[in-house]
């Protein structure tokens, strides 16, 4: 068998970016993500393998170095790393779950700012004020016509995963709604 | 021409002293900075403005509001952004702002069609229903097309709309809807007491009717400096938003509220960042509606001249624009209020012809004053008509007890039957209006959402008694969503006129019996006298008397007319007015631009493309794309010269000959993840599942309950408790949605997870003879050698160093692999693939050669073969259920009888005599050409194309006992006549299927 040079990786965004005062996105770094499903009976052992508690509320998420795990619903967390492959973590626990590996399935953008949310807004039905939707919040939710995870990282920050596919709308429908937003 | 005499009155109004210069019908005039087109066209002396939809009439300057019904103008900012029908009492001047009058030919001062004034007894109630009745053929050809050209107001823009429009959700503990006295007031007591506040209203100065309302006073301070300091403290408080110039038109369920916010339409030239306008969809904890009241004209002979106006729009363009509707102005009038505008004109030198008081005796404060001013007041008497042809001159009055008239010269022409309150967005929040007998007036009754109505939209008439409501109702409301206690301190020190009492319905000369022209709806041209007649053909409904008429269905809804013409209607009917019932309020409000309505969702943003990680390849290699759902797929690839069907003869030759390589991305994919998956698939899915082993792959076939196919695809089991599942690429969220449907609620103890994969990989079919040699040296940890690893299977390794899932399938009835990598690597090992191919000169091909490959051996596409009524047994697919298996969705659709009854449509392949003739795909099949029409049809083709690889054409179709009808001839029929065809089985090429093995 040949040896091969190893594939090249292409995102679904080449180099976009926006920057308006009070608004602007980016392209969050590749990462490693993991759709997990569990019981409640397999939680304890799968935070001692991922090294991070699994958030049990809705709308909430929890982060331990370059790990986090967002709630997505009673038995399901999207778990994104930046650095190292949760999989590699869970792939040993025999307590009863699914973990399936969608790293390359989603994309992340980040949307930045003062007006970040009135951004967001611009296409996501939630209440995204500090009350309702405080740092460390994270939803399933819609942008416009396509679903989403938003992710409240940071005070003005929002983390937004979609489809690749859908990546370019997602871009080109928060550029128009942060340009609106900033105006 | 000489400069137009000015009506601006020195030391009124609230305007600044800049200038902007506009013109009007070509003419230019001078405005000040805030005037509306209304205000500013006055402040020239001009009041004709436009020509009323039907009978042409000249129409002026009815109201100073959203109400206006006459006063439409075309405002042309640029040759692409003309837009109709603006309301010049709503717009804004601006430096170079151009307005056009509408409906009128060759001008305004002179319009044939006016002509139809002339003839107006022909054009009553129902003419159109009553002429245009025959011949019944006339309509489509004659009537229907005249009418149209006639009918409408306002020319359309003929460009695309250049701008962009912007939408928002929001969120709010209150909102107040309205800002005047009432929304300030709510407004602030909200705020004050903790709440998250947004405040909008239609005028771009908020304050509601405190515009007019000069003498009221808040605070011990006139109450319009009052409201712009609550305003200004609204608006620097940072949990309050405040959106002037911005109207709620729709009010929906759960307290949803739509506002349309117009950014731009005020700016001479606006930064092109901003949006034209701004869809607010806000989600309110309690919502205060506060939005006012309107007023109504009063009913009588030739009240539609221009110069006759509803009083409280004089007042305010006096006091808040600084401009006197006139030199000499009549008052007519069933209520007090307007005698404060003959007083507020009087006090700044207008002279005041006489106020007209149908009331037998008023001795009213307001009286008073008037008779103390010098005004000659005339109770109990009625203008009875009007002269003059563009600009009203004079007005005839009587004794409401007949007697003689005395004409009074006049120029403008102030009326008030009253105040109707705005329970529009009230009524659209489902709440139900209530017919208050001492008032006269619906007010809101009871409520459907979480919301309150105060100040004048709830029949609070005076200024104390408004402020008093709307602040308990903002603390209440801010209390009730916050869980806070802080209470707001309460304004003292107020005063404020009472706008109680009035009139509906017609007035002394107008009254039953007469045929003057009184106008009720001015905007659709209809009188009492329409209405009276409707009545008395037998429309009894007030929903019918509106359709019968229009009254109220013009772009206005009959903001000024409903309650007229309900009154008219009862008097007629002899019913007192709620028997007789109110029209629902419907949104929107006021109209709304489509733009609003669209906001991001043009172009680009219209809707989302999807493409696949290797459609920049494609595009590179000239590839034509057809579009699946929202995907854009490769169609075919055409080389220089090729068209597409000898692109697509060459694909589907290479293929068979050497190989292919086909982007199969866009595959719906879903993991199935459990101990009980097995289980799950075996419920899901026709076929036995427990047995197949770990590696290897199977064709699924997937049914609804009523035993129809719903979706098929490949599955490959990758462990005991996994299977990689595929669908097709239009199936792909449905069935999803269909298997979690079925885990969630009928299934909920099995221990699986499903997770949708599909754009977690990149998918590569590389078909054909060459395929293995192809993959073979990019391929790592996997021996896919025949024996190892044979049709059907599926294995975990890597290729160009990248992990992938590599499944042995064929949708070509070649040898052929479906090289599974993650998606951002889709593009590389294609790259590579692509390289190694070269070697055997194996080609790309798009969706098309697929569709014919997979025809060639008789593979059906769900969609295409199958419609919805298609079971496995009429595709001939009997062999994928499961015989032994109990129970799978669908297995007793199966069984019901007409399903396994004789006479179904079922998939047969079809030969054309002459080899050549493509057959239309949906195209009907008979068995006897010279049958006469309607034929007996038996059934049609599904898919049909020219194969190069069989060297005659193919056709699928379903047909009535097809498998039965084995070498029989049948007749395609087609316009230029009958096609004959043979009937066959379902596969065209390599029917032992021996190429699949290599």
């Amino acid at each position: 068998m040949a040896e091969t040079a190893t594939a090249q990786r292409r995102t679904s965004l080449e180099t976009r970016g926006f920057d308006a005062k009070g608004a602007s996105l980016t392209l969050a770094p590749s990462s490693f993500r993991v759709s997990l499903r569990a019981p409640e009976a397999s939680i304890s052992v799968l935070e001692e393998a991922l090294g991070l508690s699994l958030p049990r509320l809705p709308k909430t998420s929890s982060e331990e170095g370059t790990r986090a795990a967002l709630w997505l619903g009673p038995d399901e967390w999207l778990v994104i790393d930046t650095e190292t492959d949760p999989l590699t973590a869970s792939r040993g626990v025999e307590a009863l779950h699914s973990a399936v590996d969608i790293s390359h399935r989603n994309v992340g953008i980040v949307a930045s700012g003062a007006y970040a949310a009135e951004a967001v807004n611009g296409g996501c039905p939630q209440d995204l004020s500090p009350e309702a939707f405080p740092v460390g919040a994270c939803s399933r939710t819609v942008l416009g016509k396509i679903e989403i995870v938003l992710w409240k990282k940071a005070e003005n920050s929002f983390h937004i995963e979609c489809w690749r596919s859908f990546s370019p709308y997602a871009f080109a429908f928060l550029t128009a709604s942060a340009r609106d937003a900033a105006a | 021409m000489a400069e137009p005499a000015s009506f601006r009155v020195s030391g009124k109004g609230r305007l600044g002293s800049k200038g902007a210069n506009f013109t009007f019908d070509g003419a230019s005039y001078q405005g000040v900075e805030g005037d509306t087109l209304a205000s500013a066209l006055l402040a020239n002396g001009v009041h004709l403005v436009g020509r009323s939809f039907k009978y042409h009439r000249p129409r002026g300057i009815l109201s100073a509001g959203a109400e206006e019904p006459n006063a439409l103008v075309n405002i042309e900012r640029d040759p692409s952004r003309k837009v109709p029908n603006v309301r010049a009492t709503v717009q804004e001047i601006y430096p170079g702002l151009k307005a056009v009058s509408q409906n009128r030919w060759p001008s305004l001062a002179y319009d044939v069609g006016e002509v139809n004034n002339i003839a107006s007894p022909m054009f009553s109630a129902g003419f159109y229903y009553k002429t245009f009745m025959w011949p019944k053929k006339a309509w489509e050809k004659f009537y229907e097309p005249k009418i149209r050209a006639a009918a409408g107001l306002g020319v359309a823009p003929d460009l695309p709309d250049p701008d962009h429009y912007s939408q928002r959700f929001a969120h709010c503990d209150v909102l107040v809807l309205g800002g005047g006295a009432a929304g300030i007031a709510a407004a602030t007591a909200a705020a004050e007491s903790g709440a998250r506040v947004i405040l909008c209203d239609e005028q771009a100065d908020l304050g509601g009717a405190l515009r007019f309302e000069a003498g009221a006073m808040v605070e011990n301070k006139p109450a319009w400096d009052w409201a712009q300091e609550a305003i200004a403290k609204l608006a620097a408080n940072d949990r309050v938003r405040v959106l002037p110039r911005t109207t709620a038109f729709g009010y929906y369920a759960q307290n949803f509220v739509a506002l349309a916010e117009r950014v731009t339409d005020h700016l001479a030239s606006p930064n092109p960042g901003l949006p034209r306008e701004r869809l607010w969809q806000v989600r309110a904890g309690r919502v205060v509606i506060a939005t006012g009241a309107i007023e109504r004209h009063m009913v009588f002979a030739d009240n539609d001249r221009p110069g006759i106006m509803l009083a409280s729009a004089a007042r305010t363009y006096l006091n808040h624009y600084g401009v006197s509707v006139g030199r000499k102005v009549g008052v007519f009038t069933a209520n007090d209020s307007a005698y404060q505008a003959a007083i507020d004109l009087k006090k700044a030198g207008t002279e005041i012809a006489a106020i007209v008081d149908i009331r037998p005796a008023s001795e009213g404060d307001a009286v008073q004053q008037a008779r103390a001013l010098g005004i000659e007041v005339l109770s109990g008497h009625a203008v009875v008509k009007t002269g003059g042809r563009l600009r009203v001159s004079s007005m005839a009055v009587r004794s409401v007890n007949v007697g003689a008239e005395r004409v009074i010269p006049v120029d403008a022409l102030l009326m008030s039957a009253g105040w109707t309150p705005s329970v529009h967005l009230f009524s659209q929040s489902r709440g139900r209006v209530a017919f208050d007998e001492a008032s006269q007036r619906f007010l809101p009754g009871t409520y459907a959402q979480a919301c309150v109505s105060v100040g004048a939209s709830n029949g609070t008439d005076r200024l104390e008694a408004t402020l008093e409501e709307a602040y308990a109702a903002g603390e209440k409301a801010a209390k009730e969503t916050t869980g806070g206690t802080k209470s707001a301190a309460r304004p003292a020190g107020v005063s404020g006129e009472a706008f109680a009492g009035g009139m509906l319905g017609t007035t002394p000369g107008a009254e039953n019996g007469t045929t003057v022209a009184a106008f009720v709806d001015f905007q659709n041209d209809v009188t009492a006298k329409d209405i009276r007649l409707a009545v008395r053909e037998g429309m009894h409904s007030i929903e019918h008397v509106k359709r019968f008429t229009t009254n109220g269905m013009a772009t206005d809804q009959g903001k000024t007319s409903n309650m007229h013409g309900l009154a008219i209607a009862a008097e007629v009917l002899g019913k007192d007015i709620p028997s007789v019932g109110l029209t629902t309020f419907r949104a929107p409000y006021t109209p709304v631009t489509f733009g609003t309505i669209v906001g991001h969702a043009k172009g680009e943003l219209f809707d989302p493309t999807r493409r696949t990680p290797i459609h920049p390849w494609a595009e590179a290699q000239g590839a034509a794309f057809e579009d699946v759902g929202q995907w854009k797929r490769a169609w075919y690839f055409p080389r220089a010269g090729e068209d597409m069907h000898r692109a697509v003869d060459r694909e589907c030759k290479t293929v068979r000959e050497t190989a292919g390589l086909f982007d199969a991305s866009t595959l719906g994919k879903i993991e199935v993840v459990g101990p009980d998956a097995a289980k799950f698939m075996e419920i899901l899915y026709t076929n036995p599942w427990e047995k197949l082993e770990v590696g290897r792959c199977r064709y699924g076939i997937m049914l609804r309950e009523d035993g129809f196919i719903y979706d098929d695809g490949v599955v490959g089991r990758l462990a005991s408790d996994r299977f990689h599942v595929t669908t097709t690429t239009g199936g792909a969220p449905r069935v999803m949605n269909h298997m979690e449907d079925y885990l969630q609620t009928e299934f909920p103890d099995l221990k699986v997870w499903l997770t949708s994969i599909t754009e977690q990989w990149a998918v590569i079919a590389v078909q054909g003879p060459n395929s293995r040699k192809i993959i073979e040296p990019l391929v790592e940890g996997i021996d896919i050698s025949d024996a190892a690893m044979p049709h059907m299977s599926v294995r975990e390794g890597r290729i160009c160093g990248v992990p992938t899932r590599l499944f042995r399938m064929s949708f070509t009835g070649e040898r052929g692999f479906e090289v599974n990598v993650p998606a951002d690597y889709g593009q590389a090992v294609w790259e590579a693939l692509w390289a190694e191919g070269q070697k055997y000169g194996a080609c790309a091909y798009g969706t098309e050669s697929m569709h014919v490959l997979r025809a060639e051996k008789g593979y059906i596409i769900v969609g295409q073969e199958t419609d919805g009524t298609v079971s496995p047994y009429d595709a001939g697919l009997d062999w994928a259920i499961g015989k032994k298996k109990r129970d799978f969705v669908g297995i007793r659709g199966l069984k019901r009888s007409d399903l396994v009854a004789d006479g179904r449509k079922q998939l047969v392949g079809l030969r054309t005599k002459n080899p050549r003739t493509v057959l239309e795909e949906g195209a009907q099949i008979v068995a006897n050409p010279r049958e006469p029409v309607p034929m007996t049809m038996l059934g049609h083709v599904t898919s049909s194309y020219w194969s190069e690889n069989c060297g005659h054409s193919i056709a699928l179709a379903l047909l009535q006992n097809g498998r039965k009808r084995m070498g029989q001839t049948l007749w395609v029929p087609m316009p230029d006549g009958a096609i004959e065809v043979e009937v066959t089985g379902t596969v065209f090429f390599d029917p032992e299927g021996g190429r699949l093995n290599g």
